[in-house]
């Protein structure tokens, strides 16, 4: 194996693929066509709740172009009606759905029907000219309204509006609430948000009867598992689905389930049997994506004298819209929050209540940290509150009371599996790395002038790489398996191909840099290829920061058997045992370092010239390595952020003017790629703690669904971002391990941000538990503070 | 009603990347849809097509433009350069070669609009602060990469391009 020094693992190299993309010649979903293609546009309910009593599509069908008009009727004729199903949670309420509703709408934008047309636009005029009867009906929209028995049943056939409730507890934790010497107490409010990947979604369906295949090029996360779901649902063979996600302009768990849309294109394309293209537009995607993170939740930390940490509480009431979204149900978010409370502390006793509910809003989804941003808010504004009843600095007060690296592997209380967590390194790498203790004085000093700056800190704990335990027990067609191929190529090149999907991490390059160590070639002789469900190798996809985690180790394993394999060809060539040669840098070499023949040349004489080699000699050209880790539930990962920001008290406009943050992402492959995906991601949970929710008025109208209105991060709100990174260094004979940064500048970033505008407003009395923290909700605090209540 | 039909046509002619172009068009059809549906030309992308994010951004007669809010027949006449114009004058392949050793783009979607923009800032006379930099990108939007390798990739070039200029 080549040595560390010159190993491209560890190496920040840019990716190759980087090239296409700044030449303008990516290739997205809808820069594809087909011969005779079609396009749709979706009739989407205007209201929240309604019944459809009738839909005249006759005047559409005589507008230009217009080829079809397709109903629910039309669609269920070939395409099965759907539900999320967990068998985990066996007791989770779970409608039935349908790809296009039917009699009844549960929220703005439900499909109602599609037109087909010649183009786009003749499309979406003939959708104009579709006359829809409707009987609307009363919407149920705020979390907590809806989890009331008192409020109107938004399913026919259910007598409640709750989805799911579980609790987890210890069975001391009454007692302990009780004996506590200290309860502090706070009440959070959620506010929905969204991904916004770039790229809106985009699907290209065709179907051939004379060889009964679907074609389904996407814009989407996991091709794999898509196959299965739209053979199901269409009652096709799964050999017959062929999905293709070519390049994709960002996803974030947004592209990862199966939407109602999407499910229906595909029967449009089995129903006309041309091939039918449709993009749901930005407004489209501000009422069909699905949304993230509706929650409110009533939370608790108990102290004892000495202000040890004894106990978290928490109870939270999470709106998913009318249905756990399909597949893999909207669940996930909630279980974050009640079992990642507190993870990353000592203490003793927990509860955590959850309570699903549905409501008449766009189905929640997994967005990228689910809801790890939700559980790490809480638990750092509570241990804030803590530090301060206390009066310690919030700072001395965390290092105190994490869990030490020696208690790992463990249990929390809340029952979940903690790996090794390098919880003190990120936080001293994050207080050194932002010389925090000076900004303190900065800012006391600042303070001295009327200045209002915060510093916020907040550590988080992820739960990556989620194993094949959880989708065995939950009869999900998911795998959490995956594999990689490689094909050692005349002229040298090993072809990679990798059942992980790429949209943006760089995952793919970064396998084809473990595969490159692993050999002993360079980096740029592995071309890596995935996306494709027929030609990849099958397997489950990217979701959930383990892209890298299953691709490094599937990598990793096959390029240790087609190494084994060059070695034994080229020792039967040579004479020599195989156990004497070596691959350093694409050359075959003695292990004293002579070289004997490049890797090139084995491959041509393999694949060109097999007369030259010894008659018992056939080398295996091509290895496959599938790999599923058995061993685990999850790998537990962790990282500290810290927000540096000014608060102006007369505008509640805030500054962010630094951000730091250290995450524990193991043996890292390449740390160019790595702080990108850091950045990124602190950049996306910085716009939800500031920015970004979706508003709807009390009838489940969208108030902001504009790219305008509905506020993300741009470049001039965002201050360089620090990273400060914890790796642990590759171990050459081992698998490279490293720890999945998909979510990890997610998950913290709102509740640094949250802590410092918490710590800048304090000396106005004022305190907010309200994401986002919009200009408006912050006056709205200070002026409360500012004005006692009259009396 | 969206505006007049498909049927309402006009013949335009026009420079696109230095080739002539004679087509005809609905006329209300958007500039970014005629070059991407009608010429092929793929490389500048749709985002929101309300003129808020720049992933269309192009050049019409040296001048930033967001082709969402452009109509295909406002452009008759005009010299339109769009990433694959630029890449093929060479005009910008510093910047290109930044942006993917900075790796200044994730997905790449919003990478060809970012281009046309940087490379406006690049020749404008405004400051080469990171501050600077940041105010004159912001009218585009990154999901994927939080800005910052987009302000370095920008700044490298800006330093690289005076220190040529500099006798
Ligand atoms: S598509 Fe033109 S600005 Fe967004
Ligand atoms: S790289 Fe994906 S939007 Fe910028």
């Amino acid at each position: 194996m080549t040595s560390s020094a010159e190993s491209p693992i560890g190496a920040s190299l840019p990716r190759s693929r980087a090239a296409r993309f700044v030449t303008g010649k990516g290739r997205y979903t809808d820069d594809f066509t087909a011969p005779r293609m079609l396009f749709a546009a979706f009739i989407r309910s205007p209201y929240a709740h309604a019944r459809i009593l009738h839909i005249d599509a006759s005047a559409a069908m005589e507008r230009p172009g217009a080829r079809r008009v397709l109903t629910a009727k039309d669609i269920a004729a070939v395409c099965k009606p759907y539900r999320a199903v967990n068998n985990i949670f066996p007791t989770m309420n779970s409608p039935l759905q349908h790809a296009v509703a039917i009699e009844k709408v549960h929220y703005q934008g439900e499909p109602v029907a599609i037109v087909i047309a010649d183009t786009r636009a003749q499309a979406e005029d003939a959708a104009e000219h579709v006359q829809i009867d409707w009987e609307p009906l009363p919407a149920v929209t705020d979390a907590e309204a809806a989890a009331s028995s008192k409020t109107p049943v938004i399913h026919e056939g259910f007598d409640t509006n709750l989805c799911f409730q579980t609790k987890i507890e210890t069975p001391d934790i009454d007692k302990c609430l009780q004996e506590a010497a200290a309860i502090i107490e706070e009440s959070f409010i959620f506010g929905r948000h969204t991904g916004v990947p770039l790229e809106m979604r985009t699907i290209l369906a065709n179907y051939d009867a004379s060889d009964g295949i679907l074609t389904v090029t996407q814009s989407h996360q996991v091709p794999h598992e898509l196959q299965g779901i739209y053979a199901r649902q269409l009652g096709l063979a799964e050999s017959k689905v062929h999905v293709i996600c070519p390049d994709v302009g960002g996803a974030f768990g947004i592209k990862l389930q199966a939407y109602n849309d999407e499910i229906a294109i595909c029967a449009a394309a089995v129903i006309l049997q041309r091939p039918v293209k449709y993009q749901v537009d930005r407004l489209e995607a501000f009422i069909s994506d699905v949304q993230a993170r509706d929650h409110h939740v009533k939370a608790k930390i108990a102290l004892d004298a000495n202000n040890d940490i004894l106990a978290f509480a928490v109870e939270d009431i999470f709106a998913i819209g009318p249905y756990p979204q399909f597949p893999r149900s909207s669940l996930q978010e909630g279980f974050h929050v009640i079992q990642l409370t507190g993870a990353p502390y000592r203490f003793r006793d927990y509860r955590g209540v959850l309570q699903v509910v549905f409501q008449n809003k766009v189905n929640a989804g997994l967005y990228r940290a689910v809801g790890q941003p939700i559980s790490c808010a809480l638990t750092e504004r509570m241990i804030d509150m803590a530090a301060r009843h206390a009066g310690r600095d919030p700072i001395d007060f965390r290092r105190e009371h994490y869990r030490r690296e020696a208690e790992f592997p463990c249990k929390s209380p809340s029952n979940v599996a903690l790996t090794k967590m390098a919880l003190l390194q990120c936080h001293d790498a994050v207080v050194d790395g932002m010389q925090i203790r000076a900004l303190r004085k900065e800012q006391a000093a600042l303070r001295e002038r009327g200045i209002l700056r915060g510093i916020g800190i907040a550590t988080f704990v992820e739960l990556v790489n989620p194993g094949p335990n959880y989708y065995t027990n939950a009869g999900l067609a998911v795998s959490a398996q995956d594999a990689c191929t490689l094909r050692l190529e005349p002229g040298g090149t090993v072809r990679c191909r990798v059942s992980l999907s790429e949209f943006g991490q760089g995952t793919d390059f970064s396998i084809g840099q473990v595969v490159a160590a692993t050999l002993g070639i360079t980096a740029s002789a592995v071309e890596v290829e995935c996306g494709d469900s027929w030609t990849a190798p099958f397997g489950g996809g990217s979701w959930a920061s383990r892209g890298i985690m299953m691709g490094s180790e599937a990598g990793w394993r096959a390029a240790r058997t087609l190494r084994e394999s060059i070695l034994k060809t080229a020792g039967q060539l040579l004479q020599c045992p195989a156990e004497s040669l070596d691959i350093r840098a694409g050359e075959i070499v003695e292990v004293s370092g002579r070289a004997r023949m490049s890797v090139a040349e084995l491959a041509n004489i393999a694949h060109y010239r097999q007369g030259l080699l010894p008659k018992d000699c056939q080398p295996e050209l091509t290895a496959t390595s599938h790999y599923s880790p058995r061993d685990l539930d999850y790998v537990s990962s962790a990282g500290v952020q810290s927000s540096y920001v000014e608060v102006d008290a007369e505008t509640g406009f805030v500054r962010l003017l630094r951000h730091g943050v250290s995450h524990d992402s193991g043996n890292v492959i390449n740390p160019l790629l790595l702080a990108e995906q850091l950045r990124g991601g602190a950049v996306q949970g910085i716009g939800s703690a500031l920015y970004e929710e979706c508003l709807y008025d009390e009838d489940g109208q969208l108030l902001n669904g504009t790219l305008a209105d509905y506020l993300v991060p741009m470049a001039a709100e965002i201050p360089d971002i620090e990273i400060y990174d914890v790796a642990t260094p590759w171990q050459p004979t081992g698998a490279p391990k490293p720890k999945g940064v998909g979510e990890a500048g997610v998950a913290g970033a709102s509740a640094a941000i949250l802590n410092a505008i918490n710590d800048a407003i304090y000396p106005l009395g004022a305190s907010i538990a309200q994401i986002p923290c919009t200009p408006e909700r912050l006056l709205d605090v200070i002026d409360r503070a500012r004005k006692p209540p009259a009396g | 009603m969206t505006g007049p039909a498909d049927n309402v046509r006009l013949t335009i002619s026009l420079r696109v990347n230095g080739e002539l172009i004679e087509r005809e068009t609905p006329v209300r059809k958007n500039l970014v849809d005629f070059l991407r549906d009608d010429l092929g030309l793929t490389g500048t992308h749709v985002g929101c097509e309300h003129g808020v994010c720049g992933a269309c951004t192009i050049r019409v007669d040296g001048r930033s433009v967001r082709s969402c809010l452009m109509l295909a027949v406002q452009a008759d006449g005009c010299e339109v350069v769009t990433v694959e114009g630029l890449t093929a004058s060479g005009e910008i392949a510093d910047l290109q070669t930044a942006f993917v050793q900075r790796n200044a783009l994730q997905c790449g979607y919003c990478t060809p609009g970012m281009l046309a923009t940087a490379a406006d800032f690049l020749a404008s006379e405004r400051p080469r602060s990171r501050d600077a930099i940041r105010e004159f990108m912001s009218g585009n939007y990154c999901r994927c990469t939080g800005y910052q390798a987009i302000v370095d990739a920008i700044e490298d070039v800006a330093r690289a391009r005076a220190g040529q200029d500099t006798p």
